[in-house]
This record gives structure tokens, C-alpha cells and sequence, in this order.
């Protein structure tokens, strides 16, 4: 994954920088701790800017680079903000042998995004995930915490509609 | 807690949950003594169509209806047949009412629960025949399932440790401190036979003895459990810890008792929030009850057990990276030797289990070596827990004793194929298996049986495909996968997995020649044979296997250019039958690149030259009047 500074400007509040310096106060102590933290950390601020991962590296007292090796490793880690609705489909085996595939091509194709970006406006972000295990429901997308199952191609704009506001 | 305190709670609460085993009439108790128990499935499959609302509604209706000290409402793991969720099953009678919806809850209540009249019309319809209400366990879906690793999903609440308790739960624990030396406990699993259920079949016993006495003089040694489940379309491990989480935590104390740790670590996934919080609670009420800590059951044994959570990487599912992950690092693996045994994590012996193996342990424990073993095959013991999908009528997860066929998981207990259509290929194994044709449908399911026909256990992900589903776009599909999850560290792996989906890829776009199919299988072995961990030496797994047994469609893709089932879209041209063809011009309206053309009420047709393969005229078609070959 090549480094892209995030084409938002990164702002915190006093807020999440105090509940982060809690987090690291808490968890740097123990062994394995970068993990942790980070998880915390991306729930503070909804992804990992750089400035973020900086605060952690010099706050850990270890190098920018391994920080910046880690976050880039795992996919649940985001470097670039999300929407204010996250749209995740099931590109699982169980999903994708019903069609879960076409489902993902559609949303790409009405919010004219890919995979991993987000719409201009900020409000739409699309990821295809592996697998949330509710295999009884194939095909599945999530949308936030909502849960849609059993889902075919023609219900894709109806449910984009209930998130207009 | 002592000994005593741990059977006082068992027999407060035993009478209560036998209610819970059919036939078994309620009896008093200390405090509240409830008329039935409604189990409602609070796993992840049921929870996502709805089943939250269910209970909070069922709460609801049962104090309008002021029967709430009569009937206690118990969010339990997973029954297994997720197909049909939201489930709930009404104790003692065992009324399984599925695909319950919001609106039917006072109906339920009102008849079945305040006046005991079952309400039929709402009940699983298999278990309503022409002479009454039928057992769950004489269904198809359940009598020939055996649950060992499951007994207690679908039976108690996961979050409260007393009724974890009231079933025998710690009792195994409290007998290894109590009756058995470490030595007894190895050798108790050993003789059991029971192998890794993470996918591999390594023996569980013998791992353990090599963790304790490999290195003598450790001065810490490590537990793990492997709870990062990331073959996609496999979800046992997820409904054992969502459905019963403290076997897994008894198991590992056992385990820790057994090779001399004190610490354990259980690395989840972060995309199993349900089973993630149903930990953290019974890891602090294990705590609580003094069942982790120091001094556990007065013994002097201590164990504690922390969490970790994974971030969605695939190859953490490999011992050594998963290791290296908790430590902190990227996932990555590492050569062994040296094995975890003799220095894992953090450098100590360490062992690793999955979660559906330690789900055995204290069963084996309690009921002895001979028990266990007399179940299953010769070289595999006991049973195991699939996931079932696909193109199949009754998803949901079925533990099987091994050596049952994959014919009667599929068409008896999965009951078949939805829409009359053919079955083609039983995935197992996931990124890392193959796919099984019809012709070994009736090979019965062991770890060496899957392998001789060229796919694994893993970790019991069972996908069916139709005759709808392309084997050259399903190997694709997997290799897509790997490519993605590769972790860079070895080249075989890293470059050979992506070159061999651009072969793939070369195929089902139908630029690909005879001498392709032949570098491609060449690949494949350069791969499996020169790759650092299991991800890559796995990963040409579902290429070999489709090209051995659907060769036929490879050579459809290369020589014919056609996808015989039509799914690759750059082999497919859209046709009108020009006898179907009433001239209603729904499909050229809907056409997006003007491809369509004729006269109203006369037979159109399809410049094949514009058509971009979109599918959408097919979809609106009201006269089945266009085909794509």
C-alpha cells in the first residue's frame, strides 16, 4: 500500500488527544502493547493519520517506521477516513458462490467509488470485507451496524435511499 | 471458590436447566422457579436478522401479559440451523418456532405461552407432521449430528458462568487439579486421538507433551488459542465462542495445568464483535467466580487469560504469525524450526490450539480417553463442526462424527441443492482446500480421506456449488483471495500467488493456450513447494484440485472460449430467441448501449459488437426470451 496523506486535513479535538495519551499511559507497559493501542486509537479518531501514528510512535518511544509497518499491515487499520456510513459487502466464499460479487460491482457502480474510497461528499465508503460469518443470510452487506442478508442486485438502491439524510 | 461452592451452584441451578432437555418436567428450586424457558438465538446469524428485537419484544409482551416470573427469556449461541433465523424454542415442550418475526411475538405469547396452545402455523415445518409435533432431534437437519464441541450452543445463556456450571462446566478443570498430574491429563489426550481442528490434524496430546517437556527450565510458558477464523465462509469457531465461551477458557486452564503455564492469550477476530464481548464477560466472570487467577479451586494452580484481537489478516490464522502478531508486529511468519513448543511467543514453549479442539477438552476429560476415541474413524477421532453454505437448502453449522459421508451431510442433514438444480463441487478447506466432485460423495469425511482426493479438513468451512457456478472463476476467486492475504515475506508466495491469478484470469477473459494450462500447473507445485508458511504451500490448492477435476471446463475456457456455466463474462454473448421474442421492447428500452434493435412486435436482436455483457436485458425479459452462451 503506497503512503497517501489523507486528503483531509487532520483536526483532533482535546478530547480524543486526552482519551489517547490515557490509552497509551494504560496499555504501553505491557508486553504487545502496539496492537492494542492502535485499536483504541481507531476508535478515537475513526482511522490512523500519520499525525496520529506519530503521536503513538513518540509516545511509545519506537520508530515512526515500525508504527507506520504495522498499521499498513492489517486491514482493519485505515490510514484514510471513513464514510459517515460504512458499507461493507461479504466477498466470502458462502456470499460470494451467491452472488454477492454483482452486489459489490452495483454499489461501485451507483456511488461511482471503488473499493476502500469514499464518496466526495464524505458520506459513503465501500469496502469489501471477508466474511462476518452470517453465512445463513448469503449474500450480506453491512451499512454501519446494519445488517442486510438474503439481498439481491435490484434492492442495492433502495437501501442506499434509506441513508439520504 | 471452592469445590464445594462449584457443586452448590450445579445443583441449584441442575433441575432448572434440565427443562431444557426435552421430556424433563420442571421441578422447584431455590427462588423463582419458571413455568418455561424461550430460547432465543443471540448468535451473529440470527442477531442479523432480527433476533434483538424478538426478545426485547417477547420482554415486552410477557409483562403485559404479567407471566414474567413464570417464563424466563434466555438469549443462548447458535441452534445451527441459520438458514432459518430468527430461531426460538420454547422448554420443556421444545417447540422450535423459526423465521420468527417482530409481529408474531404476542401471538406466541398469548396462545403457546399464557394458554399453551403451540402455535403450528409458526413452527420449523419439519417438525409438524400429520401424527403431532415431532422431536427437534428426529429431523433430518439434526438426528444424525452429534454434539460434542456444541453440546451447550443453543442450550444456555453464554452469558452467565452458573449455567455453564449447572451442565458439568469446570468440572473437568476442578478434576485434573484435584485427581490428575499433568502427566495423566497429556496422557488422557493422547489416548483420545484428538487432532487439530484448526484444519492441520496435528495430534493435540502430542503437542502438549512436547510443550511441557521439551524445554525443562522455562521460566513462563504460553497458552493461545487460535480464535482468528479467517477462511471465509467458515463460522464454528465463532458460534462455539458466542454460544459457549467458557469451555474454551476451562480448556486452556486445563491446558495450562498440562504443560506448566500460568498465562494464556486468545486472539479473535475484531469482525466477531458478539464473540469478542461474550469473552471479555466470561473472562471476568471466571475471574470473579476464582475459576482464572491465583489459586484456583484452592488448589494452588494459577492461570489467567488475556485477549487479543486480531486486525483482518488472513495469514494470523498461521501459528507463528499469530504469534508475532500478539507480540505486536506485523503478522508475518517465521521459519520453523525452532517450534512454538520450544520457543514461541515471546520467545517461551508455547502452545496454540483452535478453538473447536479446545471445545473437546474438557468432554474428554470428563468421560474419558476411550469415549472420545470410540467415535469417528480410524485415524480421526471423535467429530467435528462444518459450517454449511452455498448453494444449499439448511445453512447453519452441523457437528458430524467423522467418517460420515459428504453425501449425507449434504443431502440428509443440508437437505440438497434449492431450485432443482445440480450439484457440481463441496468446497472444504477454504483458500487452503479443494473442491470435491460428485463422484467421492460418498467417501466419508476424515483428515486423510480429504487429503487423498486432493482437498483438507481446515477448519470446516463446506461450501456446495451448482451447476451454475464456474470452477475456473471459483479458483480465481480463492487465488484473488490469497494474492490479497499474501504477507510479502517470501517471493513464492507474494509473486507466484499473483501470477497465477493473471493466468487464471487470462483463462476466464479466453486469452489463454494449452501451454498456459501446463505453466500454470507448474506454478502450482513451484508454489507449494518453496513457500515459507502454510498460507503459500496451500494457496495452488484450489487450482490443482478444479484442474483435476474440471478439467473439461479449463479446456471449455481455452479451446472453446466458452464459460459452460455461464459466469465469465468475457466468454458470454447475450442472444435473442427470435420464437420467444414477442417484440415488447422492455429489453432495447433497458438497454444502456442502444445494443438492442427491431421492430415492435417483431423478434429483436443483440449487436453482440456494442453489448457490453451487462445482463440487464436478460433481467427484464418478461418471456425468458434471451440466453447467454
Amino acid at each position: 500500500m503506497a503512503f497517501k496523506k489523507s486528503i483531509v486535513p487532520f483536526t483532533q479535538t482535546p478530547e480524543q488527544e486526552k482519551q489517547l495519551m490515557e490509552v497509551i499511559e494504560r496499555e504501553k507497559g505491557h508486553k504487545g502493547a502496539l496492537m492494542p493501542i492502535l485499536q483504541h486509537a481507531q476508535e478515537i479518531y475513526g482511522y490512523l493519520p500519520i499525525e496520529v501514528q506519530t503521536i503513538i510512535a513518540e509516545e511509545m518511544g519506537i520508530p515512526l517506521e515500525k508504527v507506520y509497518g504495522v498499521v499498513t499491515f492489517y486491514a482493519q487499520f485505515s490510514i484514510n477516513p471513513k464514510g459517515k456510513y460504512k458499507i461493507s459487502v461479504c466477498l466470502g466464499t458462502a456470499c460470494y458462490v451467491k452472488g454477492s460479487g454483482d452486489v459489490y460491482n452495483k454499489l461501485s457502480e451507483v456511488l461511482k467509488i471503488k473499493g476502500g474510497e469514499l464518496t466526495p461528499d464524505g458520506k459513503f465508503s465501500l469496502e469489501a470485507c471477508r466474511c462476518i460469518g452470517a453465512c445463513g443470510l448469503a449474500p450480506v452487506m453491512t451499512v454501519n451496524d446494519d445488517v442486510y442478508g438474503r439481498l439481491t442486485v435490484d434492492e442495492v438502491e433502495g437501501i442506499l435511499a434509506k441513508y439520504e439524510d | 471458590m471452592t469445590l464445594t461452592e462449584l457443586d452448590a451452584i450445579k445443583s441449584k441451578l441442575h433441575s432448572q436447566m434440565m427443562l431444557r432437555k426435552e421430556g424433563h418436567a420442571s421441578a422447584e428450586t431455590e427462588g423463582k422457579s419458571y413455568r418455561k424457558h424461550v430460547l432465543v438465538c443471540g448468535g451473529t446469524g440470527c442477531t442479523s436478522s432480527g433476533s434483538m428485537g424478538i426478545i426485547k419484544k417477547l420482554e415486552e409482551e410477557l409483562k403485559k401479559n404479567n407471566l414474567q416470573d413464570e417464563i424466563k427469556v434466555v438469549k443462548t449461541g447458535c441452534f445451527g440451523l441459520c438458514a432459518l433465523g430468527p430461531i426460538m424454542i420454547v422448554y420443556p415442550e421444545g417447540s422450535f418456532y423459526s423465521m420468527v418475526k417482530e409481529e408474531n411475538i404476542p401471538e406466541i405469547v398469548s396462545e403457546h405461552l399464557l394458554n399453551g396452545r403451540v402455535v403450528e402455523r409458526l413452527l420449523y415445518s419439519e417438525t409438524v407432521t400429520d401424527q403431532g409435533i415431532k422431536s427437534l432431534n428426529e429431523t433430518n437437519f439434526y438426528k444424525k449430528q452429534h454434539r460434542v464441541a456444541l453440546r451447550n450452543c443453543g442450550v444456555i445463556s453464554p452469558e452467565n458462568i452458573e449455567e455453564y456450571i449447572a451442565l458439568d462446566g469446570y468440572k473437568a478443570l476442578a478434576k485434573v487439579l484435584t485427581e490428575m498430574t499433568p502427566e495423566d491429563v497429556i496422557q488422557t489426550v493422547l489416548d483420545s486421538g484428538l487432532r487439530g481442528r484448526g484444519g492441520g490434524g496435528f495430534p493435540t496430546g502430542k503437542k502438549w507433551q512436547l510443550a511441557r517437556n521439551l524445554v525443562k527450565d522455562a521460566d513462563q510458558k504460553y497458552v493461545c488459542c487460535n480464535a482468528d477464523e479467517g477462511d471465509p465462509g467458515a463460522f464454528m469457531d465463532r458460534s462455539v465462542l458466542e454460544g459457549d465461551p467458557h469451555v474454551v477458557i476451562e480448556a486452556m486452564a486445563i491446558a495450562g495445568y498440562a504443560i506448566g503455564a500460568t498465562q494464556g492469550y486468545i486472539y479473535v477476530r475484531a469482525e466477531y464483535p458478539i464473540a469478542v464481548e461474550r469473552l471479555r464477560i466470561a473472562i471476568g466472570q471466571a475471574r470473579e467466580y476464582g475459576l482464572l487467577g491465583d489459586n484456583i479451586l484452592g488448589t494452588g494452580f494459577k492461570f489467567d487469560l488475556d485477549l487479543r484481537l486480531g486486525a483482518g489478516a488472513f495469514v494470523c490464522g498461521e501459528e507463528t504469525a499469530l504469534m508475532t502478531s500478539i507480540e505486536g508486529n506485523r503478522g508475518e511468519p517465521r521459519p520453523r524450526p525452532p517450534f512454538p513448543a520450544e520457543s514461541g511467543l515471546f520467545q517461551k514453549p508455547t502452545i496454540l490450539n483452535n478453538v473447536e479442539t479446545y471445545a473437546n477438552i474438557p468432554q474428554i476429560i470428563l468421560n474419558g480417553a476411550d469415549w472420545f476415541a470410540s467415535m469417528g474413524t480410524e485415524k480421526s477421532k471423535g467429530t467435528k463442526v462444518f459450517a454449511l453454505g452455498g448453494k444449499i437448502h439448511n445453512t447453519g453449522l452441523v457437528e458430524i462424527p467423522m467418517g460420515t459421508t459428504l453425501r449425507e451431510v449434504i443431502y440428509e442433514i443440508g437437505g440438497g441443492i434449492p431450485n432443482g438444480k445440480a450439484f457440481k463441487a463441496a468446497q472444504t478447506g477454504g483458500p487452503s482446500g479443494g473442491c470435491i466432485p460428485a463422484e467421492h460423495l460418498d467417501i466419508p469425511i476424515d483428515y486423510d480421506n480429504l487429503i487423498s482426493i486432493g482437498s483438507m479438513m481446515g477448519s470446516g468451512g463446506l461450501i456446495v456449488m451448482d451447476e451454475n457456478n464456474c470452477m475456473v472463476d471459483i479458483a480465481k476467486f480463492f487465488l484473488e483471495f490469497t494474492v490479497d492475504e499474501s504477507c510479502g515475506k517470501c517471493t513464492p508466495c507474494r509473486i507466484g500467488t499473483k501470477r497465477l491469478y493473471e493466468m487464471l484470469d487470462k483463462i476466464t477473459s479466453g486469452n489463454a493456450t494449452l501451454e498456459d494450462l501446463d505453466k500454470m500447473e507448474k506454478l502450482c507445485y513451484y508454489i507449494k513447494n518453496n513457500s515459507l508458511c502454510g498460507l503459500g504451500q496451500t494457496a495452488p490448492n484450489p487450482v490443482l484440485s478444479t484442474l483435476r477435476y474440471f478439467k473439461d471446463e479449463y479446456l471449455a475456457h481455452v479451446v472453446d472460449k466458452k464459460c459452460p456455466a455461464g459466469v465469465c463474462q468475457d466468454l458470454l454473448t447475450y442472444k435473442i430467441q427470435e420464437d420467444k421474442c414477442k417484440g415488447c421492447t422492455a429489453c432495447a428500452r433497458k438497454c444502456p448501449v442502444g445494443a438492442i434493435s427491431g421492430i415492435v412486435k417483431q423478434p429483436h436482436s443483440i449487436d453482440t459488437t456494442k453489448c457490453i455483457k451487462c445482463g440487464a436485458c436478460m433481467a427484464t425479459c418478461k418471456f425468458g426470451a434471451i440466453i447467454k452462451e
